[in-house]
C-alpha cells in the first residue's frame, strides 16, 4: 500500500557502482561542488540569485519530501504547510523572540517545524497510504489558515506579508549582498545534504526503506516502525522548514502564506516525482528541471513567437507539459532523471573500457 | 433553534454536493485502485465544455448531450494513454500519475476553453422556501433530489446491468474477473466514463452554484474527507460521509467559528476528518483487510 518508491528487485546496477564508480562519483561530486563555489564569481547577480540560489533552496525542499516518501514510503501533500511553518516561525524567532544571529534563527525554525511535522506524523502510527496524505492535506490548509488569521504571525502588520529584520552573520548582513546570500544558502544546503546522505546509508535509513518496502515484515524482523515513522516525519519537516525559510527571506526576501499554498506541494512532490525518487542528486537535478523549463520556455516562447502568446496561454501550456511530463516519467522512468543519468554514466565507462 | 435546523438543513443539501463529486472518486477506487485525484480537473473540463457548448448557441439539452460524448471520449484516451501502461504499478504511482493528468486536463481545458469565471444556468433557480419558520434553499432541494436519483440509476446500472454486475466482478477480484472473460480494459473504460459523467453533474451544480472557473477544480480537496469518513469503497459511505461533512462545516462554522476568528471551513472537514481515522480507519462503510506477508 505505501511503498512508495519500492523497487520490485534491488537495484543491483546501483550497488555495483558504489564499488567501483566510487572514485569518479567523488570527483563528480567535487567538480560541482567547486561549480556551486565559483557561480558568483563567474556568472551574473541574475544567475546567482534568481537561477542557481533556488534550485538549491527548491532541492533542499524536496530532499526533506523525499526521507519521507522516497525512503520513509509516506505520500505527502503538505510540504508547503512545512515549508511555511519554518518561514514563519524564522520570523517569529526573530522579532518576538529577538533571536537574530541568522543561522541560529533557521535552525531553530527548523527544530519548530520538526516538531510540527512530528504531531502531524502521529496519526501514521494507526493509518497509511492515502489517509496518510490526508492527515498533511489538513496540515496544509490548517497552517495556510493559521498564519492568515492571526496577526501575531505577521506582528500585527497592515498586510500578511513578512520580511525579516536586519540579520546578523558574524558581523555580516544577511540581507546585504547576493553573494553573502548565496554562500550562506549553499553552506547551508551542503551541510544539510551531507548529514541527510549519511543518515540514510546508517540504520535509520535502513529501516526507513524496510517500512517503504513492506511495513507489515518490517515489523516481523523488529523493526519498530511507530518510530521510525515518526523520526521520518520529523525529519522530513525540519528539512521542509529550513528550506521555507530560505526560499521566504533569502530567495523572495519578502514572502507570505501566498509562496506556500498547494501549488508548492505539488511542486515539491513533482520535483522528486522527475528527480528521482530514493534519490539524494535526484531532488537537485529535479528542482533544477522544475523551475528552469518554465524560464526557458518563456524565453523560447518571446524569441520565437515573440510577445503575441499572452501569459495565461503560456502558464496554461506549462501546466499541460508538467503534467504530461510527469505521466511519461512514471511510466518511462518510475526512478527519474537520476536513472537516466546513471545510466548514461555506465555506458559512457563501459564504452571507456572498450577502447582502453 | 430555528437557526440551528435551518443551518443543519442547508448544510446537509450543501453535503449532497460533497457527496456528488465523492461518489465520482469511490466509483473509480472501487473498479481500479486508482484513487483519482484528476476528478475535480473533470469536473472543470465537463463544466467549462458545457458553458462553451451554450455559449455556441447550442440549446441546453443538446449541449449537455454533446458535453456527455466529450467526456465519454476523453476517459477513453486516458484509459488507453495513462492507465494501460500503469497496470499493474502500485497504488501511490497510478495517485501521482493522476495528479499529473490533473495538471494535463486543467491546463488543455483553460487553454482551450479560457479561464477566465463564466457563469452557467442550468435553469434552476434560487428561491428561498420556507417550511414552518425554516428557510430552505430551492436550488440546494432540487440539487438533492437529483442526488438522489443518480445515486438510484447507479444502484440499479450496478446490481442489474451485466455490464455494472462484471464492474463489480473487477473490483471483487481482477484477476478472476479476467479469468472468465472479462475485458478488464474495457471495464476501466466504462467506469472512467460513468465518473466522468457523475463529473458532469457534479460540475452542472457546482458551477451553476459558484460560476465556472479553475476554482471547481479545488471540490476535489473537499470530497477528501468525505472519502475518509465514508470509506474509499462505497457509494453509500460517500453520501453519508458528504451530508456529515456538510453538516458539520456549516454547524462548526456558525457555532465554533466566531470563537476562533471565523473561515474555519477550509480545514474543518480536514479535523474531522482526522478524528474518525482515530477511530475507525476505514471509514463508515470501508471493509478491513488482511495484509499477508
Amino acid at each position: 500500500m505505501n511503498s512508495v518508491g519500492a523497487k520490485p528487485t534491488p537495484d543491483l546496477n546501483a550497488i555495483g557502482q558504489a564499488g567501483s564508480g566510487r572514485g569518479t562519483q567523488s570527483w563528480a561530486f567535487l567538480a560541482l561542488l567547486a561549480a556551486l563555489v565559483l557561480v558568483p564569481l563567474i556568472t551574473t547577480e541574475y544567475v546567482t540569485q534568481v537561477v542557481v540560489l533556488p534550485v538549491l533552496v527548491l532541492g533542499l525542499a524536496g530532499l526533506g519530501l523525499n526521507i519521507l516518501t522516497g525512503y520513509a514510503g509516506q505520500i505527502s501533500l503538505g510540504s508547503g504547510g512545512f515549508m511555511a511553518v519554518g518561514a514563519y516561525a524564522a520570523y517569529v524567532l526573530a522579532i518576538h523572540g529577538g533571536i537574530t544571529f541568522f543561522p541560529l534563527t533557521l535552525l531553530l525554525a527548523g527544530v519548530i517545524a520538526g516538531l510540527v511535522g512530528w504531531v502531524f506524523g502521529l496519526p501514521s502510527i494507526r493509518i497509511k497510504g492515502f489517509y496518510v496524505m490526508v492527515t498533511s492535506l489538513a496540515a496544509q490548509f490548517f497552517f495556510e489558515w493559521l498564519f492568515l488569521k492571526f496577526p501575531w504571525f505577521y506582528n500585527y502588520g497592515d498586510v500578511p506579508t513578512i520580511s525579516l529584520p536586519p540579520m546578523g552573520l558574524f558581523g555580516l548582513d544577511i540581507n546585504g549582498s547576493y553573494v553573502i546570500k548565496y554562500y550562506f544558502t549553499l553552506a547551508f544546503v551542503v551541510a544539510l545534504t551531507w548529514m541527510a546522505s549519511n543518515l540514510i546509508k546508517s540504520h535509520v535509513g535502513r529501516n526507513w526503506m524496510a517500512i517503504r518496502d513492506m511495513d507489515t515484515a518490517a515489523g516481523v524482523i523488529g523493526i519498530d516502525s511507530k518510530k521510525y515513522k515518526a523520526l521520518a516525519f520529523t525529519i522530513s519537516a525540519f528539512y521542509l522548514g529550513i528550506a521555507g525559510a530560505l526560499w521566504g527571506f533569502i530567495f523572495l526576501g519578502t514572502t507570505s502564506v501566498g509562496s506556500f499554498q498547494i501549488d508548492r506541494s505539488f511542486q515539491i512532490l513533482f520535483i522528486i516525482i522527475i528527480g528521482g525518487m530514493s534519490s539524494i542528486r535526484g531532488n537537485y537535478i529535479g528542482a533544477a528541471f522544475i523551475f528552469l523549463l518554465p524560464l526557458v520556455i518563456d524565453y523560447f516562447a518571446k524569441t520565437f513567437i515573440g510577445d503575441t502568446v499572452s501569459p495565461g496561454v503560456l502558464s496554461n501550456f506549462q501546466k499541460f507539459l508538467f503534467g504530461a511530463l510527469i505521466i511519461i516519467f512514471l511510466i518511462k522512468e518510475p526512478d527519474g532523471i537520476d536513472k537516466l543519468l546513471r545510466q548514461l554514466m555506465g555506458r559512457v565507462r563501459r564504452w571507456g573500457r572498450k577502447r582502453a | 433553534m430555528i437557526l440551528f435546523v435551518e443551518t443543519l438543513i442547508g448544510g446537509l443539501l450543501a453535503g449532497t454536493m460533497y457527496s456528488l463529486v465523492a461518489i465520482g472518486f469511490v466509483l473509480i477506487f472501487k473498479a481500479s485502485g486508482v484513487f483519482n485525484y484528476s476528478q475535480g480537473a473533470l469536473l472543470l473540463f465537463s463544466a467549462l465544455a458545457l458553458v462553451t457548448f451554450l455559449e455556441m448557441g447550442l440549446s441546453f439539452w443538446p449541449a449537455v448531450l454533446v458535453t456527455m460524448v466529450v467526456m465519454v471520449i476523453l476517459s477513453i484516451i486516458i484509459e488507453r494513454v495513462v492507465l494501460r501502461p500503469l497496470a499493474n504499478r502500485n497504488v501511490m504511482t497510478l495517485f501521482m500519475a493522476t495528479l499529473g493528468l490533473t495538471y494535463v486536463i486543467e491546463g488543455a481545458a483553460q487553454g482551450l476553453m479560457g479561464s477566465e469565471v463564466r457563469l452557467l444556468d442550468i435553469g434552476l433557480e434560487d428561491n428561498a422556501l420556507f417550511w414552518g419558520d425554516i428557510l430552505i434553499s430551492e436550488f440546494d432541494l432540487i440539487v438533492a433530489c437529483g442526488a438522489a436519483v443518480l445515486v438510484i440509476a447507479l444502484a440499479i446500472f450496478f446490481s442489474k446491468t451485466r455490464i455494472g454486475i462484471s464492474l463489480r466482478a473487477v473490483a471483487d477480484d481482477a484477476a478472476a474477473a479476467q479469468s472468465i472473460g472479462i475485458n478488464i480494459n474495457r471495464i476501466w473504460q466504462i467506469v472512467w466514463a460513468v465518473a466522468a459523467v457523475v463529473g458532469l453533474i457534479s460540475g452542472m451544480v457546482w458551477g451553476a452554484r459558484q460560476g465556472v472557473a479553475f476554482s471547481l477544480s479545488l471540490v476535489v480537496l473537499k470530497a477528501l474527507p468525505v472519502l475518509i469518513i465514508g470509506g474509499f469503497t462505497s457509494i453509500m459511505g460517500a453520501i453519508v460521509g458528504g451530508l456529515l461533512i456538510g453538516a458539520g462545516e456549516a454547524l462548526a462554522e456558525t457555532y465554533l467559528g466566531p470563537l476562533v476568528g471565523g473561515g474555519i471551513t477550509p480545514w474543518f472537514a480536514y479535523v474531522l476528518a482526522l478524528a474518525f481515522l482515530f477511530i475507525r480507519p476505514v471509514g463508515l462503510f470501508g471493509e478491513y483487510k488482511v495484509e499477508r506477508v
